[in-house]
């Protein structure tokens, strides 16, 4: 529909609460060129979270949905874990099904819109933990990029099972010691934006979200991709600072650091993408 | 003046007519065919949207032939999943986004795709199931066997199940109506012994091809679908999910409870459009009771044709075509009289007896016999009934099996 969807009916409006009202008046609708730049300024659709003081995520999650060109037609897959006891405050239509089914709800979330609003541009965003995309639910993302599925695919790697109380993941860094890797985790984090890339993703990053600038940029190109072309991926490092010790000001710098060594900014696409974001960057989209 | 009415079309071009008129007034023409080919006709004549399919034996061919019907333009999206929990998820993406959906699957895939059932009742999505039953891999088995209905009975999905293709048909297109009423919508499964009904031919009554089902109006829904078509209803400061707090455990508990009570308020509905919720057949006086159903409800039907003709042995059939409601008061009523009630069945762990003895305690004093059971691959030969009747009665068993 549009973003009229947010409008109070009047004679209600009294007894609304200000987060409510604040969305109507004060969220940034039918604008592509919203982002984070407008986040001091505007009304963020993230209603406070429910994550740990200092969380990356959290801030993860204010970049994206800072940076979406088309939030009254965007609906957002998500999967079990900390990300999913944010999606209650989102002001967007989300979902939580299953673990690790994100991709094939999502798969079939997008084809039914496209057939149900084949004249309306409705964005389908899977955003999910290393957990969910990566162990669990592998197949489930894997297969969606083999389909060319058009969706977007928003990995929050921060390398652990955070919310069950911190155990070793798939994309845990080798030797590093969590709950059921009692003698350290005994191989490699797995090369998820390779396997992404050889499964047919049009448009892959890997970076921290250090940068919101960068997040918005990213976050953008991915979702125009896979409006034209076909799956991206992006893969974001959110490190848990409560599992691996850090206070809750220090996610910032762990960030840092790692933007120098396995989270250096990465980015590939193929020629079908980069034509969409070179045409994106002249309408000045990008 | 004369009354005009205005005909309105689906996307498919198809005539778009009340679900009585298509199940009960619209002429019907007669035909020779498979239970799986009289899956592709229900959903020809049902405006479906959307289906995701995966093979396995014995439901293939049906998902096949919805595949056509998307090739031809009276289904919306198709598409092949990866597995049968990819499936099921798929094709609950689908419904969460509003459209009317159909899959299939049967034995190991519904195992397979099992955590997703649950998911769907609770999310209150219309989602129509066609399991056709094998069986489960205990070990390997690829013959007719309905023991993963055990499984699906408390998933909090309607369970219909069907005795013959023509009943199969008929029940597609109710399963349709009754599960997307909004003070029912939950998903329905409709039943058929695999094999025996996917693959033999019958003679099938059907209406027209070119009317077909309302389309499904996903605003009336209890859950506003997922398309940002509506505000959305879950921006909280505080919500109350996976909270470990008295509100949180009371919301989830009255959540599961009102699936079932949906299920409950789908009794109407059903028994409207499917003509009662159970069926009785054979001598009303019968002292000899089969409760059964699908093809066992079949079998158990010969069999009393033979024990009152040839046997001189009053017998008759409560044949229950709701699993889910289960028809417990029609039950109870339809066994006043009886002697023994026996419940024939082809799975190994004999649910279906199991489910007879929940409904029927405290309120009839009549002994059930769970028999005769056939699993894994077995055939139930009405003489065989029959044989276990008269062994049970102390008589003469002249039939041989």
């Amino acid at each position: 529909m549009s973003f009229k969807i947010f409008k109070i009916n009047e004679d209600l409006k009294e007894f609304m609460p200000q987060e409510i009202i604040d969305l109507e008046e004060k969220a940034t609708w039918g604008n592509p060129k919203r982002g984070v730049m407008d986040l001091p300024y505007s009304k963020e659709l993230l209603e406070e979270h429910s994550l740990c003081a200092g969380c990356p995520e959290s801030a993860a999650f204010r970049y994206i949905l800072a940076s979406l060109p088309n939030p009254e037609d965007t609906i957002i897959v998500n999967s079990t874990g900390c990300t999913s006891l944010v999606f209650p405050h989102i002001a967007l239509h989300t979902v939580h099904s299953l673990f690790g089914n994100q991709s094939a709800i999502a798969s079939g979330i997008k084809r039914t819109l496209e057939w149900r609003f084949p004249d309306k541009v409705k964005d389908v965003i899977v955003l999910a933990g290393d957990g969910a995309v990566v162990d669990i639910g592998l197949d489930c993302t894997l297969q969606a990029f083999f389909r060319q599925e058009k969706i977007t695919t928003i990995c929050f790697d921060n390398e652990v099972y955070a919310n069950t109380g911190g155990q070793e993941s798939g994309m845990t860094v080798k030797g590093h010691v969590f709950k059921m890797a009692p003698k350290g985790k005994q191989w490699d984090k797995v090369p998820m934006w390779q396997l992404a890339i050889d499964s047919g993703c049009h448009y892959v990053a890997r970076l921290t979200v250090s940068s919101p600038k960068r997040v918005e940029q990213v976050i953008k190109k991915a979702i125009y991709v896979a409006r034209e072309v076909g799956p991206t991926y992006v893969h974001l490092y959110t490190p848990c600072i409560l599992e691996i010790g850090l206070n809750s000001d220090d996610g910032l710098e762990e960030m840092r650091r790692t933007d120098k060594e396995r989270f250096k900014f990465f980015e590939y696409m193929t020629d079908a993408a980069k034509e969409v974001i070179e045409r994106k960057k002249k309408e000045g989209l990008i | 003046m004369q009354k005009t009415e205005q005909v309105q079309y689906n996307r498919a071009g198809q005539k778009i007519v009340s679900p009585e008129y298509l199940l009960f007034e619209a002429p019907r023409t007669k035909h020779f065919m498979t239970g799986s080919e009289v899956v592709k006709e229900a959903v020809k004549r049902s405006s479906v949207d959307a289906s995701v399919s995966y093979p396995i034996t014995p439901q293939s061919e049906a998902a096949h032939m919805i595949g056509e019907l998307w090739v031809e333009g009276y289904v919306g999206v198709y598409f092949r999943g990866e597995s049968e929990f990819g499936v099921m998820s798929e094709i609950a993406g689908c419904a969460m986004a509003g459209a009317r959906t159909i899959t299939t699957t049967s034995g190991p895939g519904t195992l397979r795709a099992m955590e997703n059932f649950p998911m769907w009742a609770g999310s209150r999505l219309p989602i129509q199931l066609v399991l056709m039953a094998r069986g489960i891999n205990s070990p390997l088995s690829i013959q007719p066997d309905n023991l993963e209905v055990s499984f699906l009975l408390d998933t909090g999905c309607m369970i219909w199940h069907a005795e013959t293709a023509q009943e199969l048909f008929d029940m597609i297109i109710a399963g349709f109506v009754v599960a997307e009423q909004p003070d029912v919508h939950v998903p329905i499964i409709t039943v058929i012994d695999g094999f025996f009904i996917s693959h033999t031919r019958e003679a099938v009554m059907l209406p027209p091809d070119d009317i077909a089902l309302p389309p499904y109006n996903p605003y009336k829904a209890p859950m506003p679908p997922i398309d940002m078509e509506m505000s959305p209803g879950r921006f909280l400061r505080d919500p109350y999910v996976m909270k470990s707090n008295y509100i949180s455990y009371a919301t989830h508990t009255s959540w599961q409870f009102e699936v079932r009570a949906a299920i409950e308020r789908s009794r109407p509905y059903a028994k409207h459009l499917l003509r009662g919720l159970i069926e009785e057949f054979g001598d009303p006086e019968g002292e000899i009771v089969f409760v059964a159903s699908g093809t066992a409800a079949a079998q158990a039907k010969e069999a009393t044709q033979i024990l009152i003709h040839e046997e001189g042995i009053k017998a008759r059939v409560v044949r229950l075509k709701t699993l889910r409601p289960f028809p417990t008061q029609e039950l109870i009523q339809a066994v006043q009289g009886a002697k023994y009630i026996f419940v024939p069945e082809f799975n190994v762990v004999g649910w279906l007896e199991r489910e007879v003895r929940r409904a029927l305690y405290g309120h009839v004093d009549i002994p059930v016999i769970g028999s005769p059971r056939v699993a894994g691959g077995m055939t139930m030969p009405p003489e065989f009934i029959v044989k276990e009747i008269l062994q049970f009665l102390g008589k003469e068993v002249k039939h041989v099996v």
